[in-house]
């Protein structure tokens, strides 16, 4: 496998925290069976106050950094927030933060595109010329694939 | 079909599944709003990733074929490099509204032919035929579990969109 640096460490465990769509919840709890509300779509884009537009065209492939520090107290921040913040320690696209944390596309989208905005996280978009991926990244791909 | 398995042949992760919401509008005229409490469908999407360089990470997206998961592949198709039309030669005719969508969209595209246990029932040709393929899309065997197999068809998949680049400028397509 080529490359190195962050691009070639495994993912860390996800813990159960990080989990705010995956189904079940309240381990240990008897509860009765998630009302409909719960259940449905809805639920998620409560914490984008109902937005469904991002302020960023964001790629599905865009990469996500994290500009807090390791140090910075994060409680602050809503858990969404957080668990972003703290997942994108290492560099992640869109699709693996809605992936991993469990979030739809669109929500992530929007949450991202508020804390880009507020300088908590880097995004790197991809590079395109009108729309297409350039022959520069073309090549290096091409070349990329070869060595694999 | 086999989509999945393509993608983990060379992802350095286990494929990852993300949701699309596939909301009223995007789903067209559709029974949605007679479901009480579903106002919404969701669509998995599977998706690997692998490292080409220190600054170059290459994402791979499964989707399905059919029609009514275009309003993905709507969104896929800004920025990508091409797409991979997995064909299962038993059932080409699963294979004609992706073959449709990416040749409107002008997507560079190859058409592998996967083949289970390297069993391929038609030919190259044959399969181009049926698909009425134009000539320069490139048509390759391939196998979904095999690693090798998966990244050719990829090396193929790239170098077909240089060759697009650089012979068909933007409108004047063949």
């Amino acid at each position: 496998m080529a490359g190195g640096g962050w691009s070639n460490e495994p993912y860390p465990p996800v813990d159960d925290a990080h989990r705010y769509y995956g189904g079940s919840t309240n381990p240990g709890q008897s509860t009765p069976p998630p009302s409909p509300e719960r259940s449905s779509l809805v639920r998620p884009y409560a914490v984008t106050g109902g937005r469904t537009a991002a302020r960023l065209q964001l790629a599905m492939e865009a990469l996500v950094s994290s500009a807090t520090s390791i140090h910075q107290d994060l409680s602050i921040l809503t858990p969404e927030r957080q668990a972003i913040s703290s997942l994108c320690r290492q560099v992640r696209s869109v699709a693996e933060i809605s992936a991993l944390l469990r979030m739809p596309l669109g929500v992530v989208r929007v949450v991202v595109g508020d804390m880009a905005a507020e300088g908590l996280v880097h995004v790197h978009q991809p590079q395109l010329d009108a729309g297409k991926p350039d022959l520069n990244l073309l090549e290096r791909v091409l070349s990329g694939l070869r060595r694999l | 079909m086999g989509k999945t398995t393509f993608v983990g042949a060379v992802s350095e992760i286990v494929p990852l599944t993300t949701e699309a919401v596939m909301t009223d509008a995007s789903a067209g005229i559709d029974d949605v709003g007679l479901t009480p409490h579903k106002t919404t469908t969701t669509v998995a999407m599977d998706f690997g990733r692998v490292s080409l360089d220190q600054d170059l990470i290459l994402y791979l997206f499964g989707t399905p074929g059919q029609h009514r998961f275009w309003f993905m592949w709507d969104d896929l198709v800004r920025g990508a490099i091409g797409a991979v039309v997995l064909v299962d030669t038993r059932r080409l005719a699963d294979s004609f509204p992706a073959v449709d969508y990416f040749e409107e969209a002008q997507l560079p595209f190859v058409v592998g032919l996967n083949g289970f246990g390297g069993h391929h029932p038609h030919s190259e040709n044959e399969v181009r035929e049926a698909l009425t393929l134009s000539s320069h899309v490139p048509v390759v065997r391939t196998d979904a579990r095999n690693r090798d197999s998966v990244k050719g068809t990829l090396i193929t998949l790239v170098e077909h969109a240089l060759t697009m680049r650089v012979a068909v400028p933007d409108g004047n397509r063949a």
